[in-house]
């Protein structure tokens, strides 16, 4: 293959990748903004995302395309549930303790991948892509499904930002974010703002997965590397900002697509933990300046 | 008897019993507890960064694998024995604490555990990346040869217990030392008051630099007795799995007692044995342990019986 | 006589707040020195850039000739300056023994436990080493800080409003212990109780806006207008 469309490729992977980390990590973001917590267990609603979006195509029935909207809506959906359930069982339980509540995720982390592996099994399982088409150029070819992942995830941060800016929900959100006694104080109930933006963080980590599951395999070990580059994102890209994570995502997507093309993806890897410690060691006001 | 002879005696009765245990235990519980305590040797050094000083790292696994292929590699390429090799191991391991110490503490809390995370990530992804110099995924088995202490083959079942034993207990008695002397009541001033103990003349960073290090020395010196007794140097020791294994250990035997990590170690080893015969999803039990711990029980067995009943417990 | 701790011209801002706004200051070897003024004048910043907690924006501070200011907080306490909080700041879940042990071994004394036992004894809290420092009253654990600092066997001590919660008694017994620190220890106090400082201060600086409106001894406080008008005649 000739060097341009071969880095076009690279950019073009390197696009989806973004898409979807984006959304991750605006999930991982909000929580962490909003709730102070650090939620290790985010891959693993990634992950459960995948999963359900397995069982709801395998078992509606009709077009792939119908299976897809279907698991488009109830993934999520059920994914909210079971982080409001563990917010009210666990996290509330531990007054959001920092430091506490990163075991405590910790332990939800294999807890929930220990189930998928009973329920689901150990092996990767493809779901099919709602619908076949390429775009054939005369020297470039491209699958018109990962166009569409670009696209979905576009549109999904949109209408996240815009509940953000715009919506009641999301000022008493970003109220709770700048001062959380403050909020209570203006009779904000605290409790279900936290339960709501625990929800809503890990349905962006299960959207992103209903995603991205046609273009790679259910499997209950999935949920690391999205964990470990949502955390590179966040850190990178600084906290609270909608637009500085976005901004991370792209550029940690694309130099991870280019790279992982012309480099060996565990160096990849190794350089950007590194970069995340180096990041926090001596440019902390990058995510958690603003917290001693 | 007095509060101080009291500490002793039940220290070195721990011990003792121990000892007793190779010669009434079937062959099986030995092997077992040979393995339990070489562990609990990772979690008191554990122990001595989390519940004495207070440094909730997510990164020890890269020192415990420091240890473990500082010596094991020390035998593979530079042909040393297995009591030179176990001391490289020990050094690799408060080096590399050093290392990440240096850089980690100039962070607190949670971006501290990150940190560590990151680092330990980064290790664990070197080790798979330098395969033909680690032996990547797979790992390589330590050279029988390489596996002796004067002449006692270590592989056999007596001296592969008297091994972990003695190293057991030198830890042990050290740690108990070291939690009882001067030092150790700064570290856990460290914990609980880092702003005051700065006005008392202490400097943080070198205390919790020194801690770690310390720490470091513990996890290197296992990972080293692991991969000599047990014969086995793999990336799979350097995984976060092994940074949360110790954790919750001394979570479970009670952070800032000198003999929570064994009871941690024991009661958790003997936990994950016995649900990994019924499931392959064992790992749940970890994961359910942590949460109920943290939530329940944040000061684990030993620290609820010196809360209700021995105070003088160290 | 010379000085034993010099600040010259020190300056923080926070923001927009002129905390500390060119202050100078002398402490002379062996006086009790009383830092007053009204709420925030800038008292507990000045003594926080004293003992090496804050770091100034500008200005020195010298420790018998020798330029500290760049000095951390933990190395100016080996150098004998001790610094007792306004907030009670103790390791509360330590043995009261504890506490003060931190404090003694930092200097390095031999027989431990005993110097332990004598500095408890002097600010009254014989017999309670074993307590957890939590479970003392409000001012016990205002002694015990104290105790933490004289254990420090500092050549400076900084006492930031030590006597806030002390019974009348307790003040009493307070006055009698920080007269029998002279002249070995010099003492620099922030205090409200205006009755505790006229007995105790041999001289009095006072901080208004961040600046030094006057310094004297007591009668000369007492007399100067423009405090009168600034804190003491309002």
């Amino acid at each position: 293959m000739a060097f341009g469309p071969f880095l076009l490729l690279a950019l073009m992977e390197g696009m989806v990748t973004s898409a979807v980390l984006a959304l991750s990590a605006v999930g991982l973001s909000l929580v962490f903004g909003v709730m102070r917590v650090v939620n290790v267990a985010h891959g693993e609603f990634y992950m459960a995302g995948a999963v359900i979006a397995w069982f709801v195509t395998t078992l509606v029935p009709g077009p792939a395309a119908v299976g897809f909207i279907a698991a488009l809506v109830i993934a999520p959906a059920l994914v909210a549930m079971m982080a409001a359930l563990a917010d009210r069982l666990i996290l509330k339980r531990l007054q959001y303790d920092p430091e506490a509540t990163i075991v405590a995720t910790i332990g939800l982390l294999y807890m929930l991948q220990q189930a998928a592996l009973t329920i689901y099994g150990p092996d990767a399982r493809p779901v099919a892509a709602p619908f076949e088409w390429r775009i054939q150029l005369q020297w470039f070819g491209y699958s018109g499904y990962k166009l569409f992942v670009i696209l979905a995830a576009t549109a999904i941060l949109l209408a996240v930002w815009a509940f953000l800016a715009r919506s009641k929900a999301g000022l008493v959100m970003r109220a709770t974010q700048v001062d959380r006694d403050m909020a209570r104080s203006f009779g904000i109930n605290v409790d279900r703002v936290y339960t709501g933006t625990f929800a809503l963080g890990a349905a962006l980590a299960a959207l992103a997965a209903v995603l991205v599951v046609p273009i790679q395999q259910a499997h209950y070990l999935m949920g690391g590397d999205p964990l470990l580059l949502s955390f590179i994102v966040v850190i990178i890209g600084g906290l609270g900002s909608l637009r500085g994570t976005v901004a991370a995502a792209l550029i940690i997507g694309l130099s991870d697509g280019v790279i992982s093309m012309f480099f060996s993806p565990t160096l990849a890897k190794i350089i950007a933990t590194l970069l995340v410690a180096m990041v926090l060691v001596f440019r902390p006001q990058g995510l958690f300046g603003a917290k001693s | 008897m007095n509060p101080n002879a009291r500490v002793w005696v039940l220290h070195l009765a721990v011990i003792a019993g121990l000892y007793a245990a190779q010669f009434i235990l079937p062959p099986y519980h030995v092997t077992n507890i040979a393995r339990i305590m070489v562990l609990a040797v990772f979690a008191m050094g554990y122990n001595i960064a989390f519940g004495y000083t207070g440094l909730l790292s997510l990164g020890h696994a890269l020192f415990f694998a420091a240890g473990l292929y500082g010596a094991g590699l020390a035998g593979y390429f530079l042909e040393w024995s297995a009591l030179p090799s176990l001391l490289a191991g020990l050094m690799a391991g408060g080096v590399v604490a050093g290392v990440v110490g240096l850089l980690a503490l100039r962070t607190a809390g949670v971006s501290f555990m990150i940190v560590t995370l990151m680092f330990a990530q980064a290790g664990y992804l070197s080790i798979l990346y330098f395969g033909s110099l680690t032996g990547g995924d797979e790992g390589f088995v330590v050279d029988a040869a390489r596996r002796t202490i004067a002449g006692l083959d270590l592989a056999l079942d007596g001296y592969r217990y008297g091994l972990a034993l003695g190293l057991f207990a030198v830890a042990l008695v050290c740690c108990l030392w070291l939690v009882r002397s001067p030092f150790g009541r700064i570290m856990v001033a460290m914990r609980e008051n880092q702003e005051r103990s700065r006005m008392l003349g202490y400097n943080p960073f070198t205390i919790k630099l020194t801690a770690l290090v310390i720490s470091g020395l513990y996890a290197g010196a296992a990972g080293a007795s692991y991969a000599l007794l047990f014969g086995y140097v793999g990336a799979s020791f350097a995984t976060i799995q092994y940074s949360i294994l110790p954790m919750l250990y001394v979570l479970l035997g009670g952070a800032g007692t000198v003999l929570g990590p064994l009871v941690g170690a024991a009661v958790m080893f003997y936990l994950i044995d016995y649900a990994s015969s019924v499931t392959s999803a064992y790992l749940f039990l970890v994961g359910l342990a942590l949460v109920l711990l943290v939530i329940f029980a944040p000061r684990g067995v030993l620290g609820a019986v010196r809360e209700r009943w021995a105070r003088w417990l160290p | 006589m010379a000085a034993l701790m010099q600040a010259l011209g020190l300056v923080r801002h926070f923001g927009g707040l002129h905390a500390v706004d060119g202050v100078d200051l002398v402490l002379e070897p062996g006086e009790i020195h009383a830092l007053i003024g009204p709420n925030g004048a800038g008292k507990t910043t000045l003594v926080g850039l004293l003992s090496g907690r804050i770091v100034p924006d500008r200005g020195r501070v010298l420790l018998a000739g020798e330029d500290i200011t760049r000095l951390p907080a933990h190395a100016r306490v080996r150098r004998g300056i001790a610094y007792t909080f306004q907030i009670t700041s103790i390791f509360p879940r330590l043995s009261v023994f504890d506490n003060v042990a931190l404090a003694a071994q930092s200097q390095g004394g031999r027989n431990l436990a005993s110097s332990v036992h004598g500095t408890l004894a002097r600010v009254g809290l014989r017999g309670l080493a074993d307590r957890t420092a939590a479970q003392l009253s409000y001012g016990h654990q205002r002694l015990l800080e104290l105790a933490m600092g004289l254990a420090l066997h500092p050549c400076i001590l900084i006492l930031d409003e030590p006597t806030q919660g002390l019974a009348a008694g307790e003040i009493d017994s307070f006055r009698a212990l920080v007269k029998a620190l002279v002249p070995e220890t010099t003492v620099l106090l922030i205090e409200h109780n205006m009755d505790v400082v006229m007995d105790l201060a041999t001289r009095i600086t006072v901080l208004n806006f961040g600046r030094v409106l006057a310094t004297g001894t007591p009668d000369e406080i007492r007399a100067n207008a423009a405090v009168q008008e600034a804190y003491l005649g309002a």
